[in-house]
């Protein structure tokens, strides 16, 4: 019964978690899923989004202006992936871990030299805090969320349907096609990289302030997590999501299951220094179903 | 309407690898016209095409398409002249997106791509219209994934797609071949009435003899990277198989006509 009270207890916390996680893994599935592009800034531009909200804000920046600004931070870091990739010619992936090396140092630097910075609620004006997650008032961070959420899904949702998103979806889904049909697939991967690392980056924002501190750390293996969330929703409502609209709403789903699924396994008393591993080995079990699948079964026909 | 001026496209120069691909190649082409080529495996026509559709950039040489020396120009900003088909089905279409976003996508092909709305309702009538053309009833499937179509419906969309924004030029290589004998008959029969609908300049990659006889109003011959037949007129439409074979072993310098190399 404890347990269950416990569990119960902790829900509110891992839903919020998840939801601003699902901010993140929206970016994580511009790149992977519509871009096809494996990005691994989004480890360094999270905590890069943490530091910079964190820091003006403690300067007495307004919450808002200092959380755009965490998003245009992460603009700029996708820039650097970008460019690396497609003006360079450095594989996607090893761009993405140069720049998310970098940012380690110029997150350090943006926080002053301090691996960690607090930003406390009794003295700030936070958006979104911890402390009032299962509080019915008017600081409950869950509407707030529910709110950024619906806008940026909205905003994604309209943008893809335009015919400057459009071209980033087939960019996504045959380079030769687009560039056959005049579209410049590496200014259409660099803006891609940069729309998602603003998404993680104003995630990071929000995370911090939730948390109450921002963590030069806060970001390590934020793609996998990222990754298992849109995996997750995939998995569990990719047959019925069919709207693009949707299947973003899916992928903040399976970030608030992956939350839930987490906190279980904690009370269930799994090491918190095992989670990594844990993540880890789900994420690649369920990469790895689709490959078996076409090993195993015989190709699907052509219609 | 299509100028190339002493071509030469060499793969992996300097390497042990090293292929001349393309060797003094000129040849001009008068607007309207629709050339058919041919030549054995090897012989350079798809590295001719892709060097006029700018996939890499030539050794030496300048290619103009109507008046615009388009040499150094990237291989997106070329699109804006010429409407292409590939051999492989695969690789003309975005197969996770709708047969009608895919026809989007083309339809601004040259133009700038905006913030404003991918397909309106207007489009898809007008694209419905454009479907009806190929007679293979894509037009009561417009939502449908292009993944879903097989290789003959997915050559015909892409044959509508690049002819949608009427191009200059309109570059076929071997958009037949991956196809059984009767769906390839049905998309060369869609071809041709594009190209005539809009007299297209057009060039046309076949290994089908018969075919390249059949289809234009002149016929290449490409061997070791260059032109070595060139007929055209009446002199095109009498041709025979076997004059053709005739032909490419004069020209190849080899005593028999090697038609395996030829046709395959
Ligand atoms: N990207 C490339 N890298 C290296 N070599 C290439 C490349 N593309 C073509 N080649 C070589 O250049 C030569 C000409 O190739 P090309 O594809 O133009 O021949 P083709 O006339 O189209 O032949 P086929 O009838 O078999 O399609 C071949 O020897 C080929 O191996
Ligand atoms: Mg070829």
């Amino acid at each position: 019964m404890n347990f269950f009270l416990s569990l119960f207890n902790a829900m509110p916390g891992a839903v919020t978690q998840g939801m601003l996680w699902g901010i993140m893994a929206i970016g994580v599935y511009i790149t992977y899923r519509i871009l096809d592009v494996a990005d691994l800034t989004v480890d360094g531009s999270l905590a890069t989004g943490g530091a910079v909200c964190v820091m003006l804000m403690r300067a007495g920046w307004n919450p808002w202006i200092s959380l755009l600004c965490a998003f245009l931070a992460g603009v700029l870091a996708g820039l650097c992936t970008g460019l690396l990739h497609t003006r360079c010619g450095i594989p996607a992936i090893l761009a993405g871990i140069l720049t998310q090396l970098a940012l380690y140092s110029v997150n350090l630097r943006i926080m002053g030299g301090k691996a960690n910075q607090p930003i406390g609620v009794d003295k700030y004006d936070l958006l979104v805090s911890q402390r009032y997650v299962r509080e019915l008032t008017l600081n409950n961070p869950i509407p707030l969320v529910i709110l950024v959420l619906a806008v940026l899904t909205g905003l994604l949702y309209w943008f893809f349907g335009t015919e400057y998103g459009s071209s980033l979806r087939a960019t996504g889904a045959n380079q030769n096609m687009a560039r056959a049909q005049g579209i410049n697939t590496k200014s259409g991967i660099t803006f891609g990289l940069m729309l998602a690392n603003g998404m993680v980056a104003l995630a990071g924002g929000l995370l911090a302030q939730y948390q109450g501190a921002v963590d030069v750390n806060m970001g390590r293996g934020a793609i996998v997590i990222g990754l298992a969330a849109v995996i997750i929703g995939e998995v569990l409502l990719g047959k019925v999501f069919r709207n693009f609209a949707l299947k973003l709403t899916a992928v903040v789903i399976g970030a608030v299951i992956y939350y839930m699924v987490i906190q279980l396994v904690l009370q269930l008393g799994l090491n918190t220094n095992d989670l990594k591993l844990l993540t880890a080995l789900v994420v690649a079990l369920f990469l790895a179903i689709p490959y078996w699948k076409t090993v195993v079964l015989p190709r699907k026909k052509e219609v | 309407m299509l100028e190339l001026k002493n071509i030469s496209k060499t793969f992996n120069a300097g390497t042990v690898n090293q292929k001349v691909a393309l060797n003094g190649l000129n040849l001009t082409m008068a607007e309207g016209e629709f050339v058919t080529v041919i030549g054995g495996n090897g012989a350079g026509k798809s590295t001719m095409l892709n060097a006029i559709a700018g996939v890499f950039p030539v050794d030496t040489g300048k290619i103009t398409i109507d008046g615009v020396d388009v040499t150094n120009l990237a291989e997106y900003k070329r699109a804006k002249y010429i409407g292409r088909v590939f051999q492989d089905p695969m690789m003309g279409t975005a197969a996770t997106m709708q047969i009608e976003e895919n026809l989007a996508l083309a339809a601004r092909r040259g133009k700038p791509r905006t913030l404003r709305p991918g397909i309106t309702k207007a489009d898809r009538e007008f694209y419905r219209e454009q479907l009806k053309i190929l007679d293979l009833g894509l037009e009561d499937r417009m939502t449908t994934k292009v993944g879903l179509l097989s290789g003959g419906q997915r050559q015909a969309l892409t044959l509508l797609m690049a002819t949608l924004q009427q191009p200059k030029l309109l570059l076929l290589d071997e958009h037949t071949a991956a196809l059984d004998p009767k769906t390839a008959a049905k998309v060369l029969d869609a071809t041709q009435r594009i190209v005539d609908r809009s007299h297209l300049t057009t060039m046309m990659i076949t290994h089908n003899m018969r075919d390249a006889i059949t289809y234009g109003n002149r016929l290449i011959m490409m061997y070791e990277g260059h032109v070595v037949v060139d007929v055209r007129g009446e002199e095109k439409k009498n041709l025979t198989v076997e004059q053709l074979l005739n032909l490419f072993s004069k020209a190849s310098g080899s005593d028999e006509a090697d038609d395996k190399l030829l046709l395959s």
